[in-house]
C-alpha cells in the first residue's frame, strides 16, 4: 500500500522534491503540495482503492503525510483500530 | 448560556445599540463623504471596553459570546458600513488569537491583557500582492536573525484600517526556505512595525475603512508567531469567522435599506388612504429576498456554534465545513446589494437623491464591496475543487 501511495502522490501531488526523499511522516503541504493538488491526490486514491472517503476525513490533516494517507486507508478498507 | 453569560450579552448588545444610534449612524454620511476614519464610532467602542469584549474575563475581557459579537456588527451595520467592518475585521483578529490560545502561548495571552487594558486595535495583513488573492500562500517570510529577532517585509495590496490600526496580525511563510502554502501569523505591535503607504483609499463603498495598500516593514521577537499553524487558524476560525461577522454587518446595511424603504411606503399611504400604494407590492418582494438573507446568515451562526462545540472542532477542518461558509459568503455577498437596490426600487427618486431620509447610495455602494472581499470567483474556483471530492453538501 506504501509504494502504491507514493506513486499516487508523485503522479498528482504536484511535490516540488521527489517522494523518495520524504520520510513516511513528512509533511506533504510542508514539501509543497498545494490544497489543490491534495484534492486531486484524494481523487487518485479513491480510484486506486475503490472507496470514498467519508466528509469526516477529508481534512488537510488526514492527507498530511504518506503516514497518515495509509492510517486513513488502512481505518477504510479494514475498519478502526481500537 | 448560563445566566450570567446572558446578562453580559445583554448588557453589551444593549451598549452597541446605543453607540450605533447615537454616535456610528449620527457620523455615518459624513464619513463616508470625505473617506475618512469612523473616529467617533471607535472612540465610543473603546470608551465601552467593546474591543477586548471577545477577550476572556480571566484576562480582563468583556467575556462575551461569539453571536453577541456577530449581532454587534449587524446593529453598526445598520447606523454605518463602515464602522461595522472595523469592529468586524478586528473582532475577526481577536478571535483568531482567542480561539487558538493554549499554554505554548503566553505572548498572546498577555498581549489580550493589554488589548482590553488599552482597548488597542488590531489591522489584518492577510492579502498580499503576487498571490491572485490566493490568502491561503504568502510570499513574504520570517526572516530569523539571532537570538530570536525576526523581521519581515510585506507588500500589502490593503491593509484594514492601515494607518489607525495600533498592531497588526500580518500572515508569512514560516521561514524563508518554506513553501508559499507553510504559512504563520505573526503579532506585531505599534513601535515594531513602519507602513510606507503604496497607495491611496477612495473607493466606490466602505470608505471610511481607510485601507490602503502598504509596504509593510516589522522586527519582532519570535514569541509572537502564532504557533498554531495558519492553515489551522484559517480553517478553524479565520474564514468561517470572518464570513460570519461579514454576512452579519451586510445584513444590517441590507436591513437599514428595507427599513427605509418601509419607511418611503408607509408615509405613501398615509397620504393615500384606502388604497395601497403601488410600492408596497415592490416592498413586499424586498422583505422576501431580506428574509432569505436573514435565514441563511442566522443558520451559518447557529452550525458554526455548534461545530465550534465539537471536541478539536474537526467539522471545520473538512472539505464541506470549508463548503458551508464558502457558501454564505458568496449568498449574503450578492444578496445584500440585491436587497438595498430593490429597496432603491422602491423609494425610487427619493432613494436615489443622496439627500433624503430614504437616501440609498451608500447603502448600495458600501453592500457592492462585499462581493470583492474575497473575491467571489476566487471562492467559486475553490469550491469547484472541493465538490470534485466532498460528499455531503
Amino acid at each position: 500500500m506504501n509504494a502504491e501511495i507514493r506513486q499516487i502522490v508523485a503522479n498528482h501531488g504536484r511535490l516540488p522534491v521527489d517522494i523518495d526523499t520524504l520520510a513516511d511522516g513528512a509533511d506533504l503541504y510542508q514539501a509543497g503540495m498545494t490544497s489543490h493538488a491534495s484534492v486531486s491526490v484524494m481523487l487518485a486514491l479513491e480510484d486506486a482503492f475503490d472507496l470514498e472517503f467519508p466528509d469526516r476525513m477529508l481534512t488537510r490533516d488526514a492527507f498530511e503525510s504518506v503516514a497518515a494517507i495509509e492510517a486513513a486507508l488502512t481505518e477504510l478498507r479494514f475498519g478502526a483500530v481500537a | 448560556m448560563t445566566t450570567d453569560g446572558a446578562t453580559r450579552d445583554n448588557a453589551f448588545l444593549t451598549t452597541i445599540r446605543q453607540i450605533a444610534d447615537d454616535v456610528a449612524g449620527q457620523h455615518a454620511e459624513e464619513v463616508d463623504q470625505q473617506a475618512r476614519f469612523p473616529a467617533e464610532s471607535l472612540a465610543a467602542l473603546r470608551e465601552t471596553k467593546a474591543l477586548s469584549a471577545l477577550v476572556g474575563e480571566d484576562l480582563g475581557g468583556g467575556g462575551v459570546s461569539f453571536p453577541a459579537i456577530a449581532q454587534a456588527c449587524f446593529e453598526l451595520g445598520r447606523r454605518c458600513g463602515a464602522s461595522a467592518m472595523v469592529f468586524a475585521m478586528h473582532q475577526i483578529q481577536v478571535a483568531s488569537i482567542v480561539r487558538h490560545l493554549n499554554c505554548e502561548t503566553p505572548f498572546f495571552s498577555d498581549y489580550l491583557r493589554g488589548v482590553a487594558a488599552e482597548q488597542r486595535l488590531i489591522g489584518s495583513v492577510t492579502s498580499e500582492i503576487g498571490t491572485g488573492g490566493d490568502m491561503g500562500i504568502s510570499v513574504a517570510s520570517v526572516t530569523p536573525g539571532s537570538g530570536g529577532a525576526c523581521t519581515f517585509e510585506k507588500q500589502a495590496p490593503t491593509v484594514s484600517y492601515g494607518e489607525h490600526a495600533d498592531d497588526l496580525l500580518t500572515t508569512l511563510r514560516r521561514a524563508p526556505d518554506a513553501e508559499p502554502g507553510d504559512q504563520v501569523v505573526v503579532l506585531t505591535t505599534r513601535g515594531q512595525a513602519t507602513l510606507e503607504p503604496s497607495g491611496t483609499w477612495d473607493t466606490l463603498g466602505m470608505r471610511g475603512t481607510c485601507s490602503p495598500g502598504f509596504t509593510v516593514c516589522a522586527a519582532f521577537d519570535s514569541e509572537q508567531v502564532l504557533p498554531t499553524p495558519f492553515a489551522r487558524v484559517s480553517a478553524e476560525t479565520m474564514v468561517p469567522v470572518s464570513h460570519i461577522l461579514w454576512s452579519h454587518l451586510w445584513l444590517g446595511i441590507a436591513t437599514d435599506a428595507f427599513d427605509r424603504a418601509r419607511a418611503f411606503v408607509r408615509a405613501a399611504a398615509r397620504r393615500s388612504p384606502g388604497t395601497p400604494p403601488a410600492s408596497a407590492h415592490k416592498l413586499s418582494h424586498v422583505m422576501s429576498d431580506l428574509s432569505l438573507l436573514r435565514a441563511e446568515v442566522g443558520f451559518a451562526l447557529r452550525e458554526f456554534e455548534e461545530m465550534s462545540a465539537e471536541p478539536g472542532r474537526e467539522r471545520l477542518s473538512t472539505m464541506a465545513g470549508a463548503l458551508r461558509f464558502n457558501n454564505l459568503k458568496i449568498a449574503a455577498s450578492e444578496q445584500a446589494p440585491d436587497v438595498c437596490r430593490g429597496a432603491l426600487g422602491v423609494c425610487g427618486i427619493m432613494g436615489f437623491k443622496n439627500d433624503t431620509p430614504f437616501s440609498m447610495g451608500r447603502h448600495l455602494r458600501d453592500a457592492m464591496s462585499a462581493s470583492l472581499m474575497v473575491a467571489n470567483e476566487r471562492i467559486h474556483a475553490t469550491n469547484a475543487s472541493l465538490l470534485l471530492i466532498a460528499k455531503e453538501v
